[in-house]
């Protein structure tokens, strides 16, 4: 296990920084809540990493509690897509305007 | 040597993989490319002795997160809708976050080097039994106010979905 910790940060600042584009640069409702998770799983994997150097199990409690969150903002997430789509036929952030009169 | 081989593998496919996820045209090919990068992540947890969340990660995430995303673009047929191409000030913004983010995250990491590298990697394995035993007995009440958030996130989703605006 000579891995160095710097490593493993890196790697995630990638992965969100990768994930905080795909929030802004797609237009596409659901690839944007994809890109969400991508961030989310950055952040998992700094905790992972710091609970694991510094000799403590609270950080992987606390990405067991992340997992969950996100898999309950991912139902809540789809099902106001769904609901969108039901009403605007498009997932296109451009062509939803809901509080513009 | 091999774990540095193994980490240096995983996160080259991990990046590639969640640029392509960005620059794919269907979402189907996003929802792909990022259970490739989760499968990764997973695997990079694997190297940090917490096999707990790897499988929790591959289950979860990888397994059921991603075919419920799986099952609305199929439920909404998106692959018939094309997405428009165009430069505009949203993705010029993007791209000027993006580079600062991690530029930030980067410079961050780099200063603080030093400090970090006095870190050594502990013995204290991350095995269902040692979460078990954080879990049950320190962080019991969260555990039990998560089940009820899954609970209202279910209901809620429901109703969401079942609704029809005017």
């Amino acid at each position: 296990m000579g891995i160095p910790l710097t490593w493993y940060l890196t790697l995630s600042a990638v992965l969100f920084s990768i994930g905080v584009m795909g929030v802004l640069y797609r237009s596409n409702l659901i690839v944007i809540l994809m890109s969400i998770e991508l961030m989310l799983n950055a952040v998992n994997l700094t905790l992972v990493a710091f609970a694991q150097f510094m000799g403590d199990i609270s950080g992987q409690i606390l990405v067991f509690f992340v997992i969950s969150v996100a898999a309950a903002e991912a139902a809540i997430g789809l099902a106001i897509v769904i609901a969108i789509f039901r009403n605007k036929l498009t997932v296109d952030v451009n062509d939803i305007k809901l509080f513009r009169h | 040597m091999f774990a540095e081989i193994f980490f240096i593998a995983a996160s080259l496919v991990a990046v590639f993989s969640a640029l392509a996820m960005l620059i794919a045209r269907s979402p189907v090919q996003s929802a792909l490319w990022l259970i490739l990068v989760m499968l990764c992540v997973a695997g990079l947890y694997v190297t940090l002795n917490a096999e707990f969340i790897a499988v929790v990660q591959v289950l979860v995430y990888a397994g059921a997160i991603m075919v419920l995303f799986l099952f609305v673009i199929m439920l909404l047929n998106l692959s018939a809708v094309p997405e428009i191409d165009r430069i505009d000030g949203k993705k010029v913004t993007g791209f000027i976050l993006f580079t600062v983010i991690l530029a930030q995250l980067v410079y961050v990491t780099a200063t603080t080097s030093e400090s970090l590298s006095s870190a050594v990697v502990s013995a204290e394995s991350g095995s269902a039994l040692n979460i078990a035993e954080a879990l049950f007995t320190r962080y019991v009440l969260p555990f039990e106010i998560i089940g009820i958030l899954l609970l209202v996130a279910t209901v809620g989703a429901v109703i969401l979905a079942k609704r029809t605006f005017e």
